[in-house]
């Protein structure tokens, strides 16, 4: 079983959209998992029909028991985050400033403080349009991501691709460079990075590379609207070059790309003869 | 007047506009831009000017003091972010998982971890003509945003004299960072793209503005690459389109150079010029309360 | 020499977690007594934020010389494993633990 993820640092590179095309150049043969937990965008193109749902919980957040609370104060003198109310004769947690520390329930003299587990997502697994599964999820509203869904993700993807016995795997990676990321790319056989000729494309580059290296995992690099900027996609190849990462191509600024986004359609189904084959060949020089 | 630039997703044109419209404003209004976004501060590619200032921001994290330590096992128990942990005979801070709670050094029977200054990040003051340009940026290997964000905004505060305009650049998505930047807007301006993707994360930031009670406005970006679900979105939801710019390759093009838009581009400059006049109004009523 | 592997299984048959921090399993081999012991890392699967430096910790509960896994620990997890006496090969992943073992002898790995 092999797993490809796909990364880009910043935002807007259009990793979901390959992620989107190679999906449908593979089909059934390889398994699909969302880990872009903070935007979840892959299902709009692959639309699942949801098999399997379930909850998640992550963090927790201080309640007051108020018929317990005698209202001493303590839990407010010692909260660093002002999440404690004094409301009359009880205290009160202001849930969207408590960070979970649990120092009120350690000092509280009359136990009436609880550190509740939050429920701040759901967890899914689908069959998409494209004939594979996928496990994705979507987060609640101010929910931190964290590696713990993005390593839930990919554990529900492996076991469809054991079930199903499918030999790929590929992930739609969590941008930036952080936890969610690293989480990404742990276990990982091959790092496809998307990037953009821009200042802060080339930037966050490094920085994902940094973790990729890390890693030891084998990598390779796509570069999205290189037309944008000659000069720089030159830059980017040489950086690509010097560092033992395979350069994998480059899509020039095509406005096919967002009319078939705006039909729920990935490129391959909007203008097959122009990106089948250039996504193929994608699919190809990965699977070496 | 502060006003949040935000957006759902990375990518939708949120930094452009944030420094197109601060730089304008500028010409005639006293005007501040803030760039808040410190995992990744970009604004900075657009605006040349001269460095004001520079200040080092810390944060209180606990600091092990072997001699008086007992070896109790508490304080690994007591932080709930494994930020403290114990490896036989020492005890070992990991600084980059600390909320600074103050909870395992406040609770050590024998003040064995006393909390000291871990540096954090840098705000940077520019002067670039007439526009200030404050930036928060986290040193690498930082994981929390908001503690650096919060000083940023305190720094902008302190600044005399008070600013006519202040724009301030949000870091993208819905979670903590976001909320701790916007949570001292008067204003947040949505940047959105008419496509699916926009559309969905555009509805996860709407929600979370609505959950912490800020007054929104939409701005749809790059026009003609989809399609009109976004505006019917806005319509039932209430919310208020106040400029949508077209999509241009030219812009993509500026931007990648780290070039302003609207002295080349005339549209974006009457979307500009129609966002600071609701901007205008809205003030208006503001006073009027 | 003691011999830790990340694990999602309990023996020698079990596959290597390519993972550190969040690996399922660890499992310390004794060369010197030849036993196996296997410790349960599950409860991580709870933990949001600094999964890495919580394994490491239990790691080091452990006292293993050697410490065989897949794709190797991320940085804060590095920040703690360095403190400790131990020499971390990388490389394993897609092997049982006997494979990686063997392996290790045989100075196949990173």
């Amino acid at each position: 079983m092999r797993e490809i993820v796909i990364i880009s640092g910043k935002g807007g590179t259009g990793k979901t959209s390959v992620a989107a095309s190679l999906a449908f150049i593979t089909g059934e043969r390889a398994v699909m998992g969302d880990c872009d937990v903070d935007a979840a965008d892959l299902h709009l193109i692959l639309d699942p029909d949801i098999l399997e749902r379930d909850d998640f919980f992550s963090g927790v957040k201080a309640e007051i028991d108020q018929n317990t609370c005698n209202g001493c104060g303590k839990c407010h003198e010692v909260c660093r985050f002002d999440a404690v109310l004094i409301a009359g004769s009880t205290c009160r947690i202001e849930p969207l400033k408590c960070e979970g520390c649990g120092y009120c329930s350690y000092v509280c003299p009359v136990d009436a403080i609880d550190l509740k587990e939050q429920n701040i997502g759901e967890c899914y697994i689908s069959r998409t349009r494209a004939g594979s599964y996928m496990a994705h999820s979507r987060l609640g509203i101010g929910a931190d991501n964290s590696g713990k869904l993005v390593t839930r993700v990919k554990r529900d993807a492996r076991s469809l691709a054991e079930k199903t016995k499918n030999d790929y795997i590929i992930i739609d990676g969590s941008p930036g460079i952080g936890c969610p990321v690293i989480a990404s790319l742990s276990g990982a056989d091959f790092a496809l990075m998307v990037t953009e000729p821009t200042r802060s494309g080339i930037h966050d580059l490094q920085r994902v590379w940094e973790l990729s290296r890390n890693f030891k995992i084998p990598t390779g690099c796509l570069i999205n609207k290189n037309d944008l900027n000659h000069q720089m996609s030159k830059e980017i190849e040489t950086y690509l070059h010097n560092n033992g990462i395979r350069f994998l191509g480059a899509i020039p600024y095509d406005t096919d790309f967002h009319k078939a986004l705006s039909r729920g359609q990935s490129v391959i189904e909007y203008n097959p003869e122009r990106w089948k084959p250039f996504f193929r060949e994608l699919w190809n020089k990965i699977r070496e | 007047m502060r006003i949040a630039i935000a957006s759902g997703k990375g990518g939708t044109g949120k930094t452009t506009l944030s420094v197109n419209l601060a730089k304008y404003s500028s010409l005639h209004h006293r005007t501040l831009l803030a760039d808040l976004d410190v995992e990744e501060p970009n604004s900075g590619v657009f605006i040349r000017g001269k460095k004001l200032a520079e200040q080092e921001v810390f944060r209180m994290v606990p600091f092990w003091e072997e001699k008086k330590c007992t070896l109790c096992g508490k304080c690994p128990y007591y932080c709930r972010f494994n930020a403290v942990l114990r490896l036989g005979e020492k005890i070992v801070i990991m600084p980059e998982l600390c909320h600074s709670c103050y909870a395992c050094s406040e609770l050590c029977p024998v003040n064995a971890l006393p909390m000291v200054a871990d540096p954090h990040g840098i705000i940077s003051h520019y002067l670039s003509d007439s526009l200030d340009f404050v930036e928060g940026r986290l040193h690498i290997g930082e994981e929390q945003a908001p503690p650096l964000i919060k000083e940023t905004v305190k720094y902008t505060d302190n600044l005399r004299p008070a600013f006519e305009m202040e724009f301030w650049d949000s870091p993208p998505g819905t979670s903590c960072p976001v909320i701790t930047a916007t949570y001292g807007a008067d204003l947040v301006i949505l940047v959105t793209e008419p496509t699916p993707f926009g559309l969905y994360d555009l509805q996860l930031a709407a929600e979370t503005m609505r959950k912490i009670g800020k007054q929104t406005a939409i701005v749809v970006n790059r026009i003609g690459i989809g399609n009109d679900d976004v505006f019917k979105y806005c319509a039932e939801q209430g919310l208020s389109v106040w400029a949508t710019i077209p999509d241009r390759r030219e812009i993509a093009e500026l931007y990648s150079r780290g070039e302003l838009i609207y002295p080349e581009i005339e549209e974006y400059r009457k979307a500009i010029d129609v966002i600071l006049q609701r901007i205008k109004d809205i003030e208006g009523q503001l006073c009027e309360k | 020499m003691k011999i830790a592997f990340t694990s999602s299984g309990t023996d020698w048959d079990a596959q290597i977690d390519p993972r550190f921090g969040r690996t399922d399993y660890l499992l310390l081999y004794d060369e010197d007594s030849d036993k196996l012991s296997a410790h349960d890392n599950r409860e991580i699967h709870n933990v949001g934020h600094g999964a890495g430096p919580k394994t490491a910790e239990k790691l080091y509960t452990l006292k293993p010389d050697v410490l065989i896994t897949g794709n190797g620990p991320g940085g804060n997890a590095q920040n703690i494993l360095s403190r400790m006496n131990v020499q971390i090969y990388t490389g394993a992943s897609g092997m049982t633990i006997r494979e990686a073992y063997q392996a290790y002898k045989d100075n196949k790995l990173r």
